[in-house]
């Protein structure tokens, strides 16, 4: 894998960080007017979400990490694993419960998602921005009330529970937004 | 095809700025019968100072070629005129440094530098105060020294190093790659500290002037008389930010040669580019510099200071990204 000098360092580069996969967020070149310069880089830890803050020296090198984006189609769970496959090549991978364990509860078969691998092994998946899902459980709504004001909560057919307008009934397609995880509308058949 | 961006980055209104702050700097220094002088950007020597990175270009004298350096700052040549008897003198020019990229910096940018004969460091900081105050219209001014400093925001002793303490502090401040990165190199850990613990501090709309830096930071500055640990050095800060850094001025050429013999050494154990000492400027100070302050001021951090600007894109015309 490539070595990147620190005046490569930009938002989105991928590097290997105490043996983890990280992504620079921002990267900061500071330089005392006599001194060392460095780059003060603020990363993501591709494995574990978390956000660290890394000072190199400027020229200091590092390595980059195998990270590719890839979208594929989500197949099954069998409890265990969850399936997916790029539906170009039909090519399938498995994620462990690690990898999914943020977007599990979006994840409908059929949909296609983004995964993150590192060295061509699941890191993480990223849900679609908007999903459609059914209502499998919810209060039953006052008859005639369709004002939407406060609300009530709702399971759906992922398991995740969101928060629905009186209105909605149990069995209904509902229009969700993955990244804050809130109702956006009804759905159309 | 992609789109060819031909605009300049910044606002026109900056512009305008940045002319009416270089028509008070000419009059602050006119009022003052200092002299306005050019040097050359082209160059056949070089500083030597090995975190700085220079950029070299080939003049064509047929049949032979020369290596010209595009200076990292006019000091060599005006401590010539200065040893030739100009008396005090400024200059604004370009200096260009390699390499150097970011929020705060352009690999090309404008430096106001001027000397002052006879004048000793306090009177040289007494003077940017003014010069400053003037231009950012701010007129509360501190001055501390750097170990002083350093105490204050640290708890550390900045002109002894001691490797349990400097790492312990680390620990405690959530930089432990301090640890890792500095080894035992006290100016190292120096640096470290101070820009990312210290420089950030030094806001609340003052004009911080920071004197006695430590003696292995002295750069080109004398030692000081009475304290051998310290240089006669100063940098000032304004919201955060460097502004500029002074020195009483080394007139020794055997102390400076051997400086620069360091720096040489320092930059080939290193495998930087490798220099030469400029002969001309030693020459010089074999000749006899007279006791001198000198200063030098970034104008473009100066301009983002007065125009509360966030990245040095923005009171630039054309940063080398556009240039």
């Amino acid at each position: 894998m490539a070595r990147y000098s620190t005046n490569e360092f930009k938002a989105g580069l991928k590097i290997m960080i105490d043996a983890d996969p990280c992504a620079i967020i921002e990267n900061e070149f500071i330089k005392p007017g006599k001194g060392q310069a460095f780059s003060r880089v603020k990363i993501r830890n591709l494995k574990t979400g978390r956000v660290i803050e890394r000072t190199f020296k400027s020229g200091e090198s590092v390595d980059g990490a195998d990270v590719v984006e890839l979208d594929m189609q989500y197949l099954y769970s069998d409890g265990q694993f969850w399936h997916f496959m790029v539906p170009d090549t039909f090519e399938q991978y498995q994620a462990d419960e690690n990898a999914v364990i943020d977007s599990m509860k979006w994840l409908k078969d059929q949909d296609i998602c983004t995964m993150t691998l590192w060295n061509d092994a699941p890191l993480s998946i990223t849900p679609p921005n908007f999903v459609e899902l059914t209502v499998t459980d919810t209060d039953p709504g006052l008859k005639g009330d369709t004002s939407g004001g406060g609300g009530k909560p709702a399971t759906l057919e992922t398991g995740a529970v969101v928060r629905v307008p009186l209105f909605v009934q149990i069995g209904e397609l509902l229009k969700i937004d993955t990244r804050s995880g809130e109702y956006v509308s009804r759905a159309k058949e | 095809m992609t789109e060819v961006v031909w605009q300049p980055s910044c606002e026109l209104e900056q512009l305008q700025q940045r002319a009416k702050m270089l028509t008070l700097i000419r009059r602050f220094f006119s009022e003052r019968d200092v002299l306005e002088v050019e040097t050359p950007l082209l160059s056949q020597a070089t500083g030597t100072e090995p975190q700085l990175d220079f950029f070299s270009s080939e003049y064509h004298r047929h049949p032979e070629s020369q290596t010209l350096f595009l200076q990292t700052s006019p000091e060599f040549a005006m401590k010539r005129l200065l040893a030739a008897g100009s008396g005090s003198i400024y200059q604004i020019c370009k200096a260009f440094r390699n390499g150097e990229s970011g929020r705060f910096h352009n690999p090309e940018f404008t430096i106001l530098e001027w000397y002052r004969v006879d004048f000793n460091l306090q009177k040289l900081m007494n003077e940017v105060a003014e010069l400053l105050s003037a231009v950012l219209s701010i007129s509360s001014v501190k001055k501390i020294s750097y170990s002083e400093l350093f105490f204050q925001k640290t708890g550390l002793n900045a002109l002894e190093y001691s490797p349990k303490t400097y790492q312990a502090y680390a620990l405690s401040q959530n930089i432990p790659d301090a640890v890792t990165l500095c080894e035992d190199n006290h100016d190292l850990w120096l640096d470290f500290i101070f820009s990312h613990k210290i420089q950030a501090t030094l806001s609340e709309n003052s004009i911080y002037l920071v004197y006695g830096y430590p003696a292995s930071q002295a750069s080109l500055a004398r030692i000081n008389i009475d304290n051998p640990a310290i240089a006669d050095r100063f940098e000032v800060f304004v919201n955060g930010i460097e502004l500029a850094n002074g020195f009483f001025e080394l007139a020794n050429a055997t102390e400076q040669a051997s400086r620069f013999e360091q720096e040489i050494n320092f930059r080939r154990e290193n495998k930087r580019p490798s220099v030469v000492k400029d002969s001309r400027f030693l020459a010089a100070l074999n000749a006899g510099l007279p006791d001198c302050s000198g200063v030098a001021i970034g104008l473009d951090s100066l301009l983002m200071l007065l125009t509360a600007s966030s990245t040095i894109d923005d009171v630039i015309a054309f940063p080398v990204n556009r240039a």
